[in-house]
């Protein structure tokens, strides 16, 4: 199929082999520090490849993917300060005390058990994204509404868990780096390479099922459903279905990848639902180049290293920096740069540098004074 | 009597007020070609849109083999047999022909037997017959999006056969053709009746009568006239509502 033209196959096997021989040096190359970044940032690219699956192939964009990505943190961390919850009083996490709340809230119970927990990280998320898509779309609500929408209830998400002192310790959040797991830290040198080593195996996970998902007819009918959503209807095809899953696969990724976030940066708090990291989300993918899924990778993991990178350099800058990006991107390259490179873009920019030769589509004619050609 | 494939039973269609149909009555045999045609704002396009379920009636009914369609989802719909081809071509402009073909004739059409299953072999033989009906086996990976106006009017009717319907409404499918298109459409139509019931929405005069079948006029929501073309061109009342009254008949 078009997809897998011959020349795209190529830049992404090179892609892919840099990737992984980078991931499998950085361990030995980087100090544990920007290692811990470049985990984290790993793990951003799991939410990015949602993020890519509905805005990049079925054409929605949703500016709430924050929601999911803070269960999926909740969920872990949830666990973990239950993990390690012995030693304080009451055997309840330690914030509870300064609330003067002495038991549990019935919805931490269950989180007591790892394995739900490794299943709610994933299916909560979903499920709340496949409710929430389900009734927004069954009533035909697309577009720049559906943007609106999902921004509104990144809001009323972002209020509930900011105010909520007593239930999940407010806007405080929830701590990760001092609880145990293993009988380690999870803050813990050890413990932050084996995270990273997770979080790389699951974004390449992670990309070959997005890919497996788009491979064939149901990305198609993704796209087609982005192109002309009338069209797939006459078709036969319910579109309400097709979407409600596709944003409940976004929400269940957006859930991994927060979980994964969380035990990275020891904290899980309301900020992970606030509009700015929403929106930036949007902004990897459209930088990498949305419809190709190694893109939004590529834009998650290096704009966030720039954006490291560069705020130790200059403070206060990066803002600049990510504006004049997307500004770019949106004018000068609107597929994204992996999209632009797949599209011929090296050539195109040798070209105007002068280091390439302008190619000859057809013959040259020899042509007389008269200007007919001579044979 | 045959039960007729297809059958509007006074439908009305009300936009706050406006009649965009009035008492419609139509029936359509299995394996008919028909003709609708009308002057601008006759109601062709709503009608067309209360049979695939877009547009709900005010008042009627729309019986399809025989069973009411209102209410119905359009997706339901189009699963029952109804296909419909737009007024401007509507493709997946993205995906190449071959791939905009094996949406239409993919079967069941859930997103489970999309994603698990691969397309039998029977599927990719209809899409190259598809394919060669409207000639563009040459162009089977190409980008529907890059083909000519000609080719995506076929295009779209070949979706359409391919969805495999027992009744194809086709809304103007030669608008902005060239002649010699017109004529080749005329023919794939023609070619296509008998297996299919057909229901052709167009304006051009010439295209109607090479498809060489009965005519029903629509003029301000209602069957104005049914007939053969040559019925249709002769007669006075057809006539004042395309050309208007002469003045010459007012005196």
């Amino acid at each position: 199929m078009s997809i897998f033209s011959t020349k795209t196959s190529w830049i992404n096997l090179i892609i892919w082999v840099l990737i992984i021989a980078l991931i499998i040096a950085a361990p030995s190359v980087l100090p544990v520090f920007r290692l811990n970044l470049l985990g984290r940032y790993l793990s951003l690219a799991i939410v990015a490849l949602g993020v890519d699956l509905i805005w990049g192939f079925t054409g929605m964009l949703s500016l709430g993917q924050g929601i999911f990505f803070a269960l999926g943190g909740y969920c872990a961390a949830m666990f973990l300060q239950l993990n390690s919850a012995s030693e304080f009083p009451n055997g309840i996490p330690e914030f509870f005390g300064l609330y003067g709340v002495e038991k549990l809230p019935f919805f931490w119970e269950p989180f007591k058990s790892s394995a739900f927990t490794l299943i709610s990280i994933w299916l909560l998320p979903a499920m709340i994204a496949g409710l929430l898509g389900y009734l927004v779309f069954r009533n035909r609500i697309k577009g720049v509404y559906f943007s609106i929408l999902t921004q509104a209830a990144l809001l009323v998400f972002f209020n509930f868990f900011n105010g909520q002192q007593k239930l999940i310790n407010g806007t405080n959040g929830l701590k990760t780096d001092v609880t145990q797991l293993f009988g380690q830290m999870v803050g813990s040198e050890i413990m932050q390479r084996w995270f990273f080593w997770i979080s790389a195996v699951l974004v390449i996970l992670a990309w070959f099922f997005a890919r497996w998902i788009v491979r064939d007819r149901f990305g198609n009918i993704l796209i087609g459903i982005r192109d002309d959503e009338a069209r797939v209807r006459f078709t036969g095809y319910n579109p309400v279905i097709f979407k409600t899953i596709i944003f409940s696969i976004a929400g269940g990724l957006a859930g991994i990848s927060g979980a994964l976030y969380t035990v990275q940066s020891g904290i899980v708090s309301p900020q992970f639902m606030t509009v700015p990291f929403s929106i930036e989300m949007v902004i990897w993918v459209a930088v990498g180049g949305r419809g190709t899924l190694l893109g939004a990778i590529l834009g998650a993991v290096f704009i966030n290293y720039a954006k490291s990178l560069v705020s130790e350099a200059l403070p206060a800058s990066w803002m600049f920096i990510q504006g004049g990006l997307f500004i770019l991107v949106v004018t000068a390259l609107p597929e994204g740069v992996l999209g632009w490179i797949r599209k011929g873009g090296i050539r195109k920019l040798l070209f105007l540098i002068g280091a390439n030769k302008k190619l000859e589509t057809y013959p040259r004619l020899e042509v007389n004074e008269q200007g007919e050609v001579n044979s | 009597m045959t039960i007729p494939l297809l059958e509007l039973k006074k439908i009305s269609v009300s936009f706050e007020g406006f009649l965009a149909l009035r008492d419609l009555d139509l029936a359509l045999n299995q394996g008919d070609l028909r003709a609708v045609i009308g002057p601008n704002g006759a109601g062709k396009t709503t009608f067309l849109d209360v049979i695939t379920g877009k547009v709900v009636p005010t008042k009627g009914d729309v019986i399809f083999k025989e069973k009411s369609l209102i209410g119905q989802k359009e997706f339901h719909i189009a699963r029952k047999g109804i296909g419909r081809k737009f007024q401007s071509p509507r493709i997946f402009e993205n995906l190449s022909v071959q791939e905009n073909l094996a949406l239409a004739v993919s079967r069941p059409k859930t997103p489970l037997s999309l994603l698990i299953n691969s397309l039998k072999v029977k599927n990719l033989d209809e899409i190259q017959r598809l394919m060669s009906i409207v000639n563009l086996q040459s162009k089977a990976n190409i980008r529907a999006g890059a083909l000519s106006h000609g080719q995506k009017q076929w295009l779209e009717i070949a979706m359409l056969v391919g969805q495999d319907p027992d009744l194809l409404l086709v809304d103007e499918p030669v608008a902005g053709l060239t002649d010699e298109e017109t004529d080749l459409t005329a023919d794939l139509l023609k070619s296509l009746a008998g297996d299919h019931t057909i229901l052709v929405i167009d304006h051009d005069m010439e295209f109607i009568r090479r498809l060489d079948c009965p005519v029903s006029v629509l003029h301000q929501g209602h069957v104005l006239k049914e007939g053969s073309m040559s019925d249709i061109q002769n007669d006075p009342l057809v006539i004042e509502v395309y050309l208007g009254k002469s003045e010459e008949e007012e005196e």
